[in-house]
């Protein structure tokens, strides 16, 4: 059988989905997540599907399940990398995955992720400051 | 004596010939700046040669007989090339009736002392040409038709640029009215740009959308929700009055999405989210953003 892995970055869980999401798998990936979000104690949980090039309305709603449970044991959800034709099928299914974070790729939600945890000091700010003249 | 008038036109094809070009060429509403005079000799020589061939006693009552197969081909021909060349409609009309005019004249001094047979060939004969016209004008119609969808696919490719106003920012001017369709060519193109230049604002400027209604809405609804599926902040600008009225009195709830006036204060907002700032070299006190 499949799986999913599920990696530790510290506070945060990252899964990458690097084969096509059947229902089996997706529904045991929810249920790993959620396991590994309660024994880990993790603050954030990121989910990378750019591989991911089919989605259905299932998909759709495990995702939207997966940030719903997350939030509930304390966890921000950050899904990342989505494909335009995803998005726009998500869109079309009437999926809008509230309550899930989304960024544009893995940098960026985890950046996301870091300044919802509050980790970044003011005083270390200056790394993500431009200045245009 | 019994009178044959499609033998009589048959036999009389070249002063017909004459006739018509006459006809034409005296004509004020002659196109010579469209179509040269020997053109237009070689167009009408072939019509009519074509029209006398198949014509005889039996068809001449029907238009739709399938002997005139050739003859319509010809027309039609005729008639959406002068569609495409830029003929009015009464321009085209008139050349088809035109032809009628040198015919019946050709009958009348035929068929002089007969008036009863002049009539009935006259008759038949007006028959046949008006059914040719109405053919004319249907083809000449769906010549323009095609112009018409032509351009409209063309202005569909042309009006749906992204633009990288900034480092992060990009900005999509929509103009002109926003159908299914075109909404899906907008969001395709947004977020295929969104992933190539990783972009993470997109201001969707709609100042050049005449009217905003429900379904327009849904739409901009949808492109936005994609958007930030994708992980990227969507702002519309462009705003007029006029739309924020209608979409008031429509009931339509943007409340949820981030929307400004002009796209000089979108970009501004796009500068604050990226913590940037704009100020004038030199001067010491900071413009605020």
């Amino acid at each position: 059988m499949d799986k999913i892995p599920i990696l530790r970055m510290g506070r945060f869980l990252l899964v990458t989905i690097q084969v096509d999401l059947y229902d089996r798998l997706a529904l045991n990936l929810e249920s790993d997540l959620v396991q590994m979000v309660s024994k880990t104690g993790a603050n954030g949980v990121l989910i990378d599907i750019s591989a991911l090039s089919i989605v259905d309305s299932f998909m759709g709603r495990i995702l939207g399940n997966i940030g719903s449970m997350s939030k509930i044991l304390d966890a921000e959800t950050v899904v990342v990398g989505m494909q335009p034709a995803v998005a726009i099928t998500l869109i079309e299914l009437g999926l809008e995955l509230k309550g899930v974070h989304t960024a544009l790729n893995v940098e960026k939600g985890m950046e996301l992720l870091q300044t919802k945890m509050g980790l970044i000091q003011e005083n270390e700010e200056g790394t993500g400051d431009s200045r245009v003249e | 004596m019994k009178y044959d008038a499609s033998k009589i036109l048959q036999r009389k094809k070249k002063s017909i010939l004459e006739e018509w070009m006459k006809n034409q060429l005296a004509d004020e509403t002659l196109r010579e700046d469209l179509m040269s005079n020997e053109d237009l000799r070689e167009q009408s020589n072939e019509l009519l040669d074509s029209l006398l061939k198949t014509i005889n006693e039996n068809n001449i009552n029907n238009g739709d007989s399938a002997d005139f197969e050739n003859v319509t081909e010809i027309l039609s021909g005729i008639s959406i090339s002068r569609a495409r060349q830029g003929f009015t409609p009464k321009e085209t009309g008139l050349y088809v009736l035109s032809l009628k005019d040198a015919l019946l004249q050709t009958l009348q001094s035929e068929i002089k002392d007969n008036p009863e047979a002049l009539y009935h060939s006259s008759m038949k004969l007006n028959k046949l040409i008006d059914n040719f016209s109405v053919t004319t004008f249907e083809t000449f119609i769906k010549g323009r038709e095609e112009v018409i969808l032509r351009q409209t696919d063309e202005i569909t490719e042309i009006s749906t640029p992204v633009i990288r106003v900034w480092d992060g920012i990009l900005a999509l001017p929509i103009i002109g009215t926003l159908d299914s369709a075109r909404t899906q060519v907008v969001m395709e193109n947004l977020l295929q740009e969104i992933v190539t230049s990783g972009s993470g604002i997109a201001i969707l400027d709609i100042s050049g959308v005449p009217a905003v209604d429900s379904l327009v809405a849904q739409h901009l609804i949808k492109t936005v929700s994609a958007t930030r599926l994708m992980g990227a902040e969507c702002i519309i600008s462009g705003i007029r009055p006029e739309i924020a009225q209608t979409v008031v009195h429509l009931g339509i709830d943007l409340s949820n999405i981030i929307t400004k006036a002009s796209l000089a204060s979108a970009l501004r907002y796009a500068f604050t989210l990226l913590h940037l700032e704009v100020r004038k070299v030199g001067s010491k006190d900071k413009t605020s953003i």
